[in-house]
């Protein structure tokens, strides 16, 4: 391709009216959250006075900070492996060939539809904590099933609560998962199977050396978009627990802190997880477009 | 893709037909100085029924106001906050917005966002037919700056009465004291009642606690942990919390994730002898067909009787509200003997007026009636009327920690750095 | 997308290959392909579980609705209350599409145009970006993305701020334009992606000079984007009708989205009234479930065509 305005300059301009506006509400209003981080806007009172780092110092010498990064971290993990692992078996298990797969795939991809603020009555009495007796929600399920020993305390099991909470968000994105590895399945060209086959590769090989390489450009970015939601997670906790303490993550103690006018917080509490997306992110887009160079 | 296209097409209809449907109401306008914006968080159920009627009140009592209802519900007030602190911050307030009244409103006047009401209590009369005790409650530095429409009680215990009866337990008889109750509370587990103490989530919990701290306290002590007066690091408060601590042995071991609703569920399915709750407990009694003194019972919660754990929700008049003239007859309509009386029989709260006719109300109310006329009122701490927000949020942490891990001495520090926080 | 095309015509594999021991193969491909079966069936229930407390939970008058009976179907008939004079099953659902109808209305107005502006940015953008390389276009790209993972709680308090000094209103067409405007990262990604999967051939074919270009992507590229323009088109509606923060933030009861209706349904009463709440939250989800349905089949297409390349 030509060097040049000409060839450059109108495809900018084209562009320019999206990078305008990202500027002024992405980056500006990061800038402006980033600002009061560094202020001591505790209250309603405007009294501004520029204090560094001193916020993010206070709020990681926090037991509480500190307890709800743990809770986040718990939370990822079993939300990433979770719908990793049930969108994959889906899609493999559909990818073979299934009468009535247009109705699986809608009912496994359905959840993604709803709202949070519709699920949350309906998880929050399924994750009852209550055994025995009073049981309800699963725990009456498995009740009925004869299977008493998987009764638990769910999200109320100080440590691991937090897995429970994954459940619903594994409910609402595993069906979308499921779609990118279907699509990823169907993208893989037969001869690439047929030519493994010929050569008497076995099953296991077939998935370790031809199918698997072939879907990992699928499986990140499927990692990258659950990682940075679970990241974010609030309306799913705020919709289960309310915002208390035991689930307590980032996101819902910035609310807290909103609710409760300490601005200089909430935005410091932003601003950190901005930096874990960041973290998360900015490699990957980095990685996607190097790899893509080297494909030109 | 021409089946999507035409369902596209159809839903644009769809939404331009239902949206039509809808009155054309709603609009602000800050030059149309009949309209009136109020905040609230009364969305649906019987509160929405009380405000409607309120409504109704007003605008007889103003034929060219338009009321404009900007309610926003959830979260327990949480999310109306949080829109409130947005739009605060952008000086953009409605004219009037409901708060809890008393401390929670701090934050707001301190940033000079309220109008002082002190005159329009007197024109009104309001200061002679409000109670003392709630006056001085609401009064910070000699100013006013809400207008109370309903007041609720925190320390009431409901009881179920067969639940009591089968244990060999008087249900009329209230208890003398925590320890006293205790004893009861054994009684009944030994009795087989598993959770004779139904407990709901984190501010339910905290309201529990609040109880045990005026019944260890007295109400003096009590209100002296919100002005200084009594150290968060005394003898009587370490004492609160082992009492706070026992009560929990006798609750059901779910309440992380019960809200109050579901715990006083467990009361009427006969499962729980007992549940500290406001009395908007009522309703949950009431809707199950229940009758006072018969199914059920209430007393105040054992070593506060004769004290009122009150809260009460409030209306504001901003600074640079719009439509002033209007926000203060909408005040005038909410504090009002007609107003209070249309709302709270609807929202089964009791009024802020003395000179309310009790016989008017349901047998529960009366009680409460009877007692805000007579009793030593406190503020609430689960309900914004005793500490500021931030300082309430960082005790209901606390609490919510000691729920997990039952560390008393944890919940001891965690109230001493909260209070020193608050108070500098 | 040629690819696509081929792996779907290509017959399946062994299906008519001879080989010894057929019997015993074909038997036990017969138990995997019935255990198969067991296993989608069974994670169908799992999955429909929810929707089946919400259907029977609306059905039941507040008396019978308790979290111990939520697996219980109803006791009685919705027309039937369960104390004399009270409210029925049935009521729920008039009390929900009372609560609820006008504002459905209004969120179809903004889902609809929100999904199709951003989808039409998107795929300029996409276009731009996956076809013409400017200098530092990654730079544009990468800056242009992160802006889909920012924590939109950090940013409420100036939005509104910045709302309030533009004067805009308190509507759907305020939030109409903040949901194209956080909606153009992903559409952006997506379409760009999708035209890096479009063979080059096709659009060099045409010599492109500045009006050309606009030319070559109205007349070339915007028919070949259907599959894309269903994946954002899907996102984009469902994300503005289920969105709560910006309706929270930048709207009213009165003139808001359905989010704000129903949370004020579901959680706006000290007593909450569960058969109502589901009843509200059957509705509010009907449109984005029969978006679903519709383009569902394309929606797996779509992302064929684009998210694969990356």
């Amino acid at each position: 391709m030509k060097k040049g305005y000409r060839n450059w300059g109108p495809p900018l301009l084209l562009i320019a009216p999206t990078i305008i506006v990202i500027g002024i509400f992405v980056y500006g209003l990061i800038g402006a959250n980033v600002a009061v981080s560094m202020s001591n806007r505790h209250s309603l009172v405007p009294g501004t006075e520029f204090v560094g780092l001193d916020n993010y110092f206070a709020l990681f010498a926090e037991e509480r900070f500190i307890h709800s990064l743990q809770n986040l971290g718990v939370f990822t993990v079993f939300f990433i492996g979770g719908t990793m692992l049930f969108g994959f078996l889906w899609a493999w298990m559909l990818d073979k060939g299934v009468t009535a797969e247009g109705v699986f795939r809608s009912v496994f991809l359905f959840p993604m539809a709803i709202s949070f603020v519709a699920s949350g009555v309906v998880w929050r009495w399924l994750l009852n904590s209550a055994e025995g007796d009073r049981a309800s929600g699963l725990n009456r399920i498995f009740e009925i099933m004869g299977l008493d020993f998987l009764q638990n305390a769910w999200w109320s099991e100080p440590g691991w609560g937090m897995a429970a909470i994954a459940l619903p968000a594994i409910w609402q994105l595993a069906g979308y998962v499921m779609a990118l590895f279907l699509s990823g399945f169907r993208g893989i060209p037969m001869e690439l199977r047929e030519a493994a086959r010929m050569d008497g590769a076995t099953e296991w090989k077939l998935y370790r050396y031809v199918i698997f390489p072939q879907l990992s450009p699928v499986a990140l970015s499927a990692l990258i978009i659950v990682g940075h939601m679970s990241l974010k997670v609030f309306d799913l906790i705020m919709a289960i627990t309310k915002s208390i303490y035991q689930t307590e993550v980032p996101a819902t103690y910035l609310w807290v802190a909103l609710t409760a006018n300490d601005y200089a917080k909430s935005a410091t509490i932003a601003t950190i997880l901005l930096l874990f997306v960041a973290v998360l992110i900015v490699p990957y887009l980095v990685y996607t477009a190097r790899s893509e160079r080297k494909q030109r | 893709m021409r089946k999507p296209l035409s369902i596209i097409a159809g839903a644009v209809a769809l939404g331009l037909v239902l949206a039509g449907c809808s009155s054309n109401t709603g609009t602000t306008d800050p030059d149309n100085a009949s309209q009136v914006e109020v905040f609230t968080w009364w969305a649906s159920g019987s509160e929405k029924v009380g405000l409607d009627a309120l409504v109704k009140v007003f605008e007889e009592q103003n034929p060219d106001a338009e009321f404009i209802n900007a309610s926003v519900a959830g979260g327990a007030g949480s999310n109306a906050k949080a829109a409130l602190a947005s739009r605060l911050e952008a000086n953009n307030p409605p004219d009037t917005f409901q708060a809890h009244a008393g401390a929670e409103l701090t934050d707001y006047i301190n940033a000079g966002q309220l109008q002082d009401l002190s005159s329009f209590f007197q024109e009104n009369g309001l200061t002679d037919v409000f109670p003392e005790s709630l006056i001085e409650r609401i009064t910070v530095d000699g100013a006013i700056y809400s207008v109370p429409s309903n007041i609720h009680r925190a320390n009431v215990v409901w009881a179920n009465t067969q639940v009591l009866k089968d244990a060999g337990i008087d249900p009329m008889k209230a208890p003398a004291d925590i320890d006293a109750w205790l004893v009861d509370l054994k009684k009944l587990k030994d009795a087989g009642v598993e959770t004779p103490l139904a407990l709901g989530t984190e501010w339910t919990q905290m309201q529990l606690f609040e109880n045990v701290l005026i019944a260890d306290l007295g109400a003096e002590g009590y209100s002296g942990l919100w002005t200084g007066d009594t150290a968060w690091d005394s003898a009587g408060v370490e004492a609160a919390i082992a009492h706070y601590g026992e009560l929990l042995e006798y609750t059901n071991s779910d309440f992380a994730g019960l809200d109050w609703d579901a715990a006083t569920q467990i009361l009427l399915d006969g499962n729980a002898a007992y549940n500290v709750m406001g009395d908007w407990a009522e309703s949950a009694f009431q809707q199950a067909g229940w009758t006072y003194d018969n199914e059920y019972t209430t007393w105040a919660t054992p070593g506060t009787d004769g004290v009122f754990d009150f809260l009460a929700d409030s209306f504001t008049l901003s600074v640079g509200a719009p439509h002033e003239a209007a926000a203060l007859g909408w005040l005038k309509t909410i504090s009002s003997a007609e107003g209070q009386k249309a709302f709270n029989l609807a929202k089964g709260s009791i009024p802020a007026r003395t000179d309310t006719v009790a016989t008017d109300y349901p047998a529960y109310q009366q009680t409460a009636i009877k007692s805000f006329g007579e009793d030593t009122v406190v503020s609430s701490l689960a309900h914004g009327a005793a500490a500021s927000i931030a300082w309430s949020g960082d005790i209901s942490s606390a609490i919510g920690k000691f729920g997990a891990d039952r560390d008393g001495a944890s919940l001891l520090s965690g109230l001493v750095a909260a209070s020193d926080k608050a108070q500098g | 997308m040629s690819v696509s095309t081929e792996a779907q015509k290509t017959p399946r594999v062994s299906s008519n290959s001879e080989m010894p021991g057929e019997t015993a193969l074909r038997n036990r491909k017969r138990l995997s392909r019935t255990m198969k079966y067991v296993f989608l069936v069974l994670f169908m229930i799992v999955v429909l579980m929810p929707v089946y407390v919400l259907i029977v939970t609306s059905l039941k008058p507040p008396q019978d609705v308790n979290p111990a009976t939520s697996w219980g179907l109803p006791v009685r008939w919705p027309w039937e209350p369960a104390l004399e004079g009270g409210p029925t099953g049935f009521d729920n659902w008039a009390l929900a599409w009372n609560a609820l109808s006008a504002s459905i209305g209004r969120t179809f107005l903004l889902a609809i145009p929100a999904a199709l502006i951003a989808s039409f940015l998107g795929a300029m953008n996409g276009f731009v970006l996956a076809r013409w390389r400017f200098p530092y276009a990654d730079i544009v790209f990468t800056v242009i993305l992160f802006g889909m993972f920012i924590p939109y709680q950090a940013i409420m308090t100036p939005l509104v701020q910045m709302k309030t000094t533009l004067g805009l209103p308190s509507d759907i067409s305020t939030l109409l334009i903040v949901h194209v405007i956080y909606g153009l990262p992903i559409c952006t990604l997506i379409f760009r992606n999708y035209y890096a999967g479009i063979p080059h051939e096709l659009m060099e074919a045409s010599r492109m000079d500045g009006a050309g270009m606009l030319r070559t992507f109205g007349s070339i590229v915007l028919p070949l984007s259907l599959p894309g323009f269903v994946v954002t088109i899907i996102w984009q509606f469902t994300s503005a009708w289920n969105d709560f923060l910006f309706a929270l933030f930048l709207s009213n009861q009165n003139e808001g989205p359905v989010s704000l209706a129903l949370n004020n349904l579901a959680q706006g009463a000290q007593l909450a009234n569960y058969g109502a709440a589901m009843a509200g939250a059957l509705l509010a989800s009907l449109p984005t479930l029969i978006v679903y349905i519709v383009l569902g089949k394309y929606f797996i297409g779509g992302l064929m065509s684009g998210s694969v390349k990356s």
